[in-house]
């Protein structure tokens, strides 16, 4: 039964539109700029593999492999001062929202040099000059946390919009549901934007889910939705760009729900196939790569010969390697790190830490 | 000095918090039309409006998260909680999300951000309306922790809460709005967090507490005084950051101490303090420290069986006695 249902499903993920027009809106740069960011997803990740293959990169270690339409889509329509906020699965996020990937790879690796300074590793990555407010890895627990940054925006009266990512798994938590009854009561401007991969480790949707059309799921809360297809960057990026239009012109929240496929394992332990899908569903869902249909039309549209895309990828590998090396070569953090960073202000007397360590003359204080 | 209530001088922090500084704003279930259901809050909507006095429907996870995130990026909210028995539900923002962020961030997110609201036993309201959960939240690094017992303290550590650039959970005793007491008229009556008061010398005992019990403690205090024992009673004020300094000098001057607290004994904070004075104390103690704590049970209705399951003057003077030898 489920298998049947899981077919049915599977349909109704729209194949990749291929109209060249849908591409005439925008140059070519700008175009090349998309590719540009979803391979640097691509091969940061295949990098962070081997990395956490040899050892380098401990914890856990979500890829993103087969979603980068819908971070680099999503992305795109936003101004640098836009926020956002995201669940774990976020190498790719962070580098797109502009964080460098010698940092993200060094926070991989724990290091000093790390976007978190080597606290936070795979899960936590956070910028607040880039407006990244952090991967979360608690399911569901970024989305209030994005709820709130649209308070503080409509608070302050600015016109930014904030981006609030989660799995399809988080949306049957409780958190999903207060959160958007409260953006759309007080109308903030948050686009949550669910990235249906089709499971939340091996359970797939319709196998958790009672109502398998998330964007339904809008309509309890009177709140605009849409659903997009998530293998399709353009696809994305109108989609999402229609809903931060509104949430910065109207302070509308809108939910999004972008059907994807994950194309590894849910995280660096868990086989790609084998337990709850099979090798012929990968490879078949395969087929509709975000990156291969966006070069295929790209190519088809005369706007990328095979010249550029050859320079492109070297440019991405050799971004890659130089971070992995930036990485290899940044500092474990300090010890006195331990403990800096707990609290932003000391207090002046009192103990705060209980481990003695205040006793021991107060070196990690500074 | 004005002599006003514990309510008043909450309601006055928040007030002069929200004059002197427009990121703070307050935010919880019934704190702006209502006035508060225990009416903390009282008058703030005429006063500061919709924007900044908001009511939220009962979603705790949801609207403490909404803090957390407006923190982040640079608002200063104040959470009521109608009562921390419901705070149960955000506690994955609060632990999770709040407590977190700056360590996670390697220090690039601060979360100045106030959970408060009334907190421990009340009257025959039972088990899931009665009960005092400050070791559950002193268990968390990242978070501060106070509980006021007098009305200068709510509004000196209320408002030193506020201006805290971390996460700080000021918990009210839900039995002492009505308490009356002289709040300093200075314009900026702080108290700072992590400063404990000796609230009566004493030098043959030393009742260590705080939050509501610090009212048991001085009444058990008085009835010793009877026998001729004066015993000292330190109010922590804060539970983290914690005023060890005061707790050692205070056992270094009478060498024998009681813990008096309104939550179980387990891993509670009384454990907590005991274990510190044998760490570091052991050799000026003349007796045992002992504990007075809510019975190990659910809070019961039944008038009597709650009585028997509150910390008392009887059981703190007991306890007491006992470790003095005397009984
Ligand atoms: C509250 C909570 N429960 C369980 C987990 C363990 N867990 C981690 S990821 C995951 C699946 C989540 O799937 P989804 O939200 O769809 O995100 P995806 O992995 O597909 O990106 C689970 C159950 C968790 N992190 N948080």
């Amino acid at each position: 039964m489920t298998d049947a249902r899981a077919a049915e499903t599977s349909r109704r993920v729209e194949p990749a539109r291929r109209d060249g027009k849908r591409l005439a809106g925008l140059d070519a740069e700008t175009l090349h700029h998309l590719l540009y960011q979803m391979l640097l997803g691509r091969r940061f990740e295949e990098k962070s593999a081997e990395a956490y293959a040899l050892g380098k990169v401990g914890g856990f270690c979500h890829l993103y492999i087969g979603q980068e339409a819908v971070t680099v889509g999503a992305y795109s329509v936003l101004r640098p001062d836009d926020y956002v906020i995201a669940a774990y699965r976020d190498h790719v996020q962070a580098l797109a929202k502009g964080i460098a990937p010698r940092e993200v790879m060094a926070e991989l690796y724990g290091r000093s040099g790390g976007c978190s300074k080597g606290k936070g590793g795979s899960m936590h990555m956070y910028s607040a000059e880039r407006r990244f407010l952090g991967g979360w890895g608690i399911v569901g627990g970024q989305i209030p946390l994005g709820t709130g940054v649209g308070w503080a925006i409509k608070y302050r009266g600015e016109d930014r919009v904030c981006l609030c990512f989660m799995g399809e798994a988080a949306v049957n938590q409780g958190a999903f549901h207060e959160s958007l009854n409260m953006a759309a009561l007080w109308k903030l401007p948050v686009i949550y934007i669910v990235e249906n991969n089709r499971f939340g480790m091996g359970t797939a949707w319709e196998r958790a889910s009672a109502l398998y059309d998330i964007a339904q799921k809008g309509g309890a809360y009177d709140m605009p939705s849409a659903t997009a297809d998530g293998m399709d960057v353009l696809a994305v990026r109108e989609v999402v760009g229609e809903a931060v239009e509104r949430a910065r012109k109207e302070s509308v929240p809108s939910l999004i729900e972008a059907r994807c496929y994950r194309f590894m394992g849910h995280s660096m332990s868990d086989p790609v196939h084998g337990v709850y899908r099979t090798k012929e569903q990968v490879e078949e869902a395969k087929e509709k790569d975000p990156i291969r249909i966006f070069i295929d039309r790209l190519k088809e549209a005369e706007v990328l010969s095979d010249e550029a895309l050859k320079k492109l990828d070297e440019r991405v590998r050799g971004e890659v390697e130089e971070a992995a090396q930036f990485a290899e070569g940044s500092p474990e953090p300090a010890p006195e790190e331990l403990y800096r960073d707990v609290y932003a202000e000391l207090p002046e007397r009192g103990r705060i830490f209980f481990d003695g360590r205040e006793e021991a003359g107060g070196a990690w204080r500074s | 000095m004005a002599v006003i209530t514990y309510r008043e001088a909450l309601n006055q922090a928040l007030v002069e918090e929200m004059e002197r500084d427009p990121d703070v704003f307050l935010m919880g279930e019934e704190v702006a039309l209502y006035n508060g259901a225990y009416k903390v809050s009282k008058g703030l909507l005429d006063r500061f409006g919709e924007k900044r006095v908001v009511d939220t429907p009962i979603t705790e996870l949801g609207f403490a998260g909404v803090g957390i995130g407006a923190a982040m990026v640079g608002l200063r909210p104040v959470i009521e909680f109608m009562t921390f028995n419901f705070s149960i539900l955000a506690l994955d923002q609060v632990f999770n999300s709040a407590a977190k962020v700056h360590y996670m961030s390697g220090g690039q997110f601060k979360c100045p951000i106030v959970f408060r609201g009334p907190s421990g036993a009340a009257l025959q309201l039972s088990a899931q309306h009665s009960q005092a959960l400050e070791s559950t939240y002193a268990h968390f690094p990242g978070l501060k922790l106070c509980t006021p017992a007098t009305p200068a303290d709510a509004k000196g550590l209320l408002k030193s809460a506020i201006r805290d650039d971390d996460p700080v959970v000021v918990m009210e005793g839900e039995l002492l709005y009505a308490l009356k007491g002289e709040v300093p008229d200075a314009e900026d009556h702080l108290v700072p967090l992590g400063v404990a008061e000796v609230k009566q010398e004493g030098r043959d005992i030393s009742i260590i507490t705080h939050g509501k019990m610090v009212h048991v403690a001085l009444q058990a205090a008085a009835r010793l005084e009877k026998d001729g024992i004066q015993a000292e009673v330190l109010d922590l004020r804060s539970l983290r950051p914690l005023d060890m300094d005061a707790v050692l000098g205070s056992v270094r001057k009478t060498n024998r101490a009681v813990y008096v607290e309104e939550g179980w004994p387990f891993v509670g904070i009384g454990a907590q303090i005991v274990g510190l004075i044998q760490e570091e104390a052991f050799d000026e103690l003349d007796a045992p420290v002992l504990r007075v704590t809510q019975a190990d049970v659910p809070m019961p209705y039944s008038k009597g069986l709650e009585k028997l399951a509150k910390p008392s003057i009887e059981r703190v003077v007991a306890a007491c006695n006992r470790a003095l030898y005397r009984d």
